[in-house]
């Protein structure tokens, strides 16, 4: 975990947005997802039922991972229309 | 056609408001869910959070995983949180030009059904301009599967396990949006992640009403629910299939069903894939089903009854 | 009294002083929960909403919890947020007066102080208040009506201080104050407003910031982020002297953390809070009468402990009489008891300290028997009888 130091605003408010991102989830995955981009339609379907979110558009369209955040519970995999996502040990 | 409508993903995609790195455990329902419906939502935003696991595993001090300005008071007053927002940005709106801004609020079942319902009552009965999210994963999740108003009847919780004599939670599930809906809100609706396009549609729907508005979604929690993290949208997707969920919406006091489900897949395909309910299929416990098969029938039966009064 | 001071007074309860002093204040957002003897307060700031006098959010809330929900949630919004409660009514916001003052929203209650059930019972006593005291709020005791007034104001000053960020409770004695006519000095809307102009602050929540407010904090942060509240608290004594200053030059009125009354001389010290401070102040100018020299210390800062402003005062006493109007079962001593004996013993004071528990429920005491528990007191100094410790409860039917 990436250490930051942070001044105590008032109240212990939160100043960073989105500063969950200096955790690297990626650590806890047992199982990791691959895609077969030969098969990947770019359909995003994926991307909707990622709870991180930990995949990304690509610019052709197709997607990648997000190995850092990416929890590896499958349901990419699961849910992928074609087919075009496994889930492989680490 | 709907102004806004939400007709494909495409249009979705970018407009996260939430961080990865969040704490939530691998396949979890609610960020799916939350996910879906912040892309969806009118901007500018703030987001209300009733105690309950999406406020713990999103705020691990000194870090956020949201991008939008969030609030959490305690557990059972999100909904008067809202209330206090709404308030305050209208009357600085009118005194000092401050911005207006969208507000929803999340709760879980137990902050909603539970510890939270009279919060809730009385800001749909004042009527203050927000949209209120529960998302059910059916028992109280954050503190280890205990049993909630929520749970539906036969469910194995830690507060309501399968005993030699008692099999689970005794009673059905509380129909929380009927309670809802008899508050005549602009706008009530179930929905689910499964169901990407109907949820979407459904916050932006919701947000189109000067007046509060609720969506009950429901968020499989593989923890709690003991099934295969990677099940997540399956399970969400049989609970719809299977009418367990219907998908419906009550605008302006029409109920109309969002999806029909012609012909439904059998109620035990959603139990077997579930360690909390598959006990309910054993022969010993048949008349436990045989309960929980006529409440998921009589909802729907009724349900349809009241869409058809409205078409 | 000040030259300053206005030839006309305006017959207001006290109830009706403080909704004008917060209709004064400009206040954005109220929510509150009615609850007898407050009431009043909350009817009048409705009137005042619904007839376009004050220009804010009446939020009529469903509880009291929901009252003080609200108010911190518009308060973080950047609101100027009032509420009322009594009694039943703070307790059921017990949880929620922590949040208020850990998120360091400045929001100001009155509280018209009520017993606590059961038996139910509506009138004065301070268990309300004594119940939440270490919530982390600045606490205020009022001893009439023209003081409930102006600490309304003095209260949003302090609270919106960026030192202070801390919920300030202006404490009322239920029916004894709560519904006491008398005649109240008012300051004009223009002075109001420019003693307390509109409120700002740095953070707060809106879209054009995105910031979390109430994040989940674990050992590792949350007793830093605690510990700010105390840090902030104990700044109260030194800002509320120059808030009182600002306003005496406005007003000519002043009331200090403490109201003493012939202390200089005076070998047995009379302590109190609430509207008991002006039949104690009666009984003492009969004693003084007598020639026994009694004084008299009325604790108006009650959070925080004003040791400072007190310690003066009673360096030269040979003994204390601390009245309590809420009991502390159990504890050693009851709730300013326990206070002022702390102080004393951290002052290195070691004077005898009779504490009483009186009142509880709304049961009157006369300056009659204040004269009598100091005469006990000033007759056992004397014979060099031992002083009676612990806690005593006094005017119970026997």
């Amino acid at each position: 975990m990436v250490k930051v130091e942070t001044a105590i605003l008032p109240g212990g408010v939160v100043s960073r947005p989105g500063s969950t991102t200096d955790y690297k989830t990626g650590t806890w995955r047992v199982k990791k997802p691959t895609v077969d981009l030969n098969k990947c339609t770019g359909c995003l379907i994926c991307w909707i039922y990622c709870p991180e979110p930990a995949i990304l558009k690509r610019h052709d369209g197709k997607i990648e991972f997000n190995y850092d955040y990416c929890k590896g519970c499958g349901i990419c995999a699961e849910e992928c229309p074609p087919k075009a996502i496994s889930m492989v040990e680490e | 056609m709907l102004v806004g409508e939400v007709k494909s993903i495409k249009e979705l995609y970018g407009l996260d408001l939430i961080a990865p790195g969040h704490r939530a455990c691998a396949g979890c329902g609610a960020l799916v869910a939350v996910r879906q419906i912040l892309m969806a939502s009118k901007k500018p935003l703030i987001v209300v959070n009733a105690t309950s696991c999406l406020e713990v595993t999103s705020t691990p001090y000194p870090q956020t995983m949201w991008k939008v300005p969030w609030v959490h008071l305690l557990f059972e007053n999100a909904a008067t949180a809202a209330s206090g927002i709404e308030a305050a940005l209208k009357a600085l709106s009118r005194k000092y030009g401050r911005q207006e801004h969208y507000i929803i609020a999340f709760g879980g079942d137990g902050g909603t059904f539970d510890i939270g319902i009279q919060a809730l009552s009385g800001a749909l009965e004042r009527g203050h301009r927000f949209l209120y999210v529960c998302y059910d994963n059916e028992a109280y999740m954050n503190t280890g599967i205990q049993r909630s108003g929520a749970t539906p009847l036969g469910a194995a919780t830690t507060t309501s396990p399968v005993g030699s004599k008692i099999v689970g939670k005794v009673q059905n599930k509380k129909d929380l949006l009927e309670i809802v809906a008899a508050h005549r809100i602009p706008y009530a609706a179930t929905a689910s992640p499964s169901h990407w396009k109907d949820l979407t549609n459904k916050v932006r729907k919701a947000q189109s009403y000067d007046g509060p508005s609720f969506i009950h979604v429901i968020a499989p929690c593989n923890r709690g629910w003991y099934f295969d993290p990677s099940y997540t949208i399956k399970v969400a997707r049989l609970a719809v299939e299977t009418r367990y969920w219907p998908l419906y919406e009550v605008e302006n006091g029409r109920y109309r069903i969002t999806h029909s489900v012609p012909s439904p897949k059998p109620l035990e395909e959603f139990l077997k894939v579930q360690r909390r309910l598959s006990h309910m299929l054993l022969p010993e416990n048949a008349e436990v089903l045989e309960r929980l098969k006529a409440y998921v029938d009589e909802r729907w039966e009724r349900l349809q009854k009241l869409s058809a009064c409205f078409t | 009294m000040s030259l300053l001071q206005p030839k006309t007074l305006k017959p207001m309860s006290t109830s009706e002083a403080v909704a004008y002093a917060v209709k004064q204040t400009n206040v954005d957002v109220i929510a509150a929960y009615p609850i007898t003897p407050q009431t009043i307060i909350v009817e009048r700031l409705s009137e005042y909403v619904n007839n376009g006098e004050l220009d804010a959010e009446y939020v009529a809330v469903e509880s009291e919890h929901s009252a003080m929900s609200a108010c911190v949630a518009a308060s973080l919004t950047g609101a100027r947020v009032f509420t009322s409660t009594a009694s039943q009514g703070l307790a059921l916001m017990h949880e929620v007066l922590y949040i208020a003052s850990s998120l360091r929203c400045p929001i100001v209650m009155a509280i018209a102080n009520r017993a606590l059930s059961a038996p139910i019972n509506i009138h004065c006593d301070h268990s309300d208040v004594m119940g939440s005291r270490d919530a982390g709020w600045v606490h205020i005791f009022v001893e009439n009506g023209q003081q409930a007034y102006d600490r309304i104001f003095q209260a949003f000053r302090l609270a919106e201080d960026e030192d202070i960020l801390l919920p300030v409770g202006v404490n009322i004695d239920g029916f004894f104050l709560s519904h006491a006519v008398e005649g109240i000095a008012t300051i004009s809307d223009n002075e109001a407003a420019m003693f307390l102009p509109p409120r700002r602050t740095k953070y707060y929540v809106d879209s054009s910031m995105p910031m979390t407010f109430g994040a989940f904090a674990l050992p590792d942060w949350y007793f830093e982020i605690k510990e700010q509240v105390a840090s902030a608290i104990e700044k109260v004594p030194k800002k509320l002297a120059e808030v009182e200053k600002t306003y005496y030059q406005m007003t000519g009125r002043m009331y200090g953390h403490v109201g003493a009354y012939k202390t200089e001389d005076a070998e047995v010290g009379l302590v109190c809070a609430g509207s008991a401070a002006a039949t104690a102040k009666f009984a003492i100018s009969r004693l003084r009468e007598k020639g026994i020299k009694a004084g008299l210390l009325s604790i108006r800062l009650f959070r925080p402990f004003p040791v400072e402003s007190i310690l003066p005062h009673v360096k030269g006493m040979k003994a204390l009489v601390v009245m309590d109007r809420a009991m502390s079962p159990g504890a050693p001593s009851a709730p300013i008891g326990q206070d002022i004996k702390t102080m004393l013993y951290d002052a290195g004071i070691n004077i005898p300290v009779a504490n009483f528990v009186y009142g509880l429920g709304g049961r009157d005491i006369s300056a009659a028997e204040f004269e009598s528990i100091i005469l006990k007191m000033v007759e056992d100094l004397r014979s060099g009888r031992p002083i009676e410790r612990g806690v005593r409860y006094w005017g119970l039917r026997s």
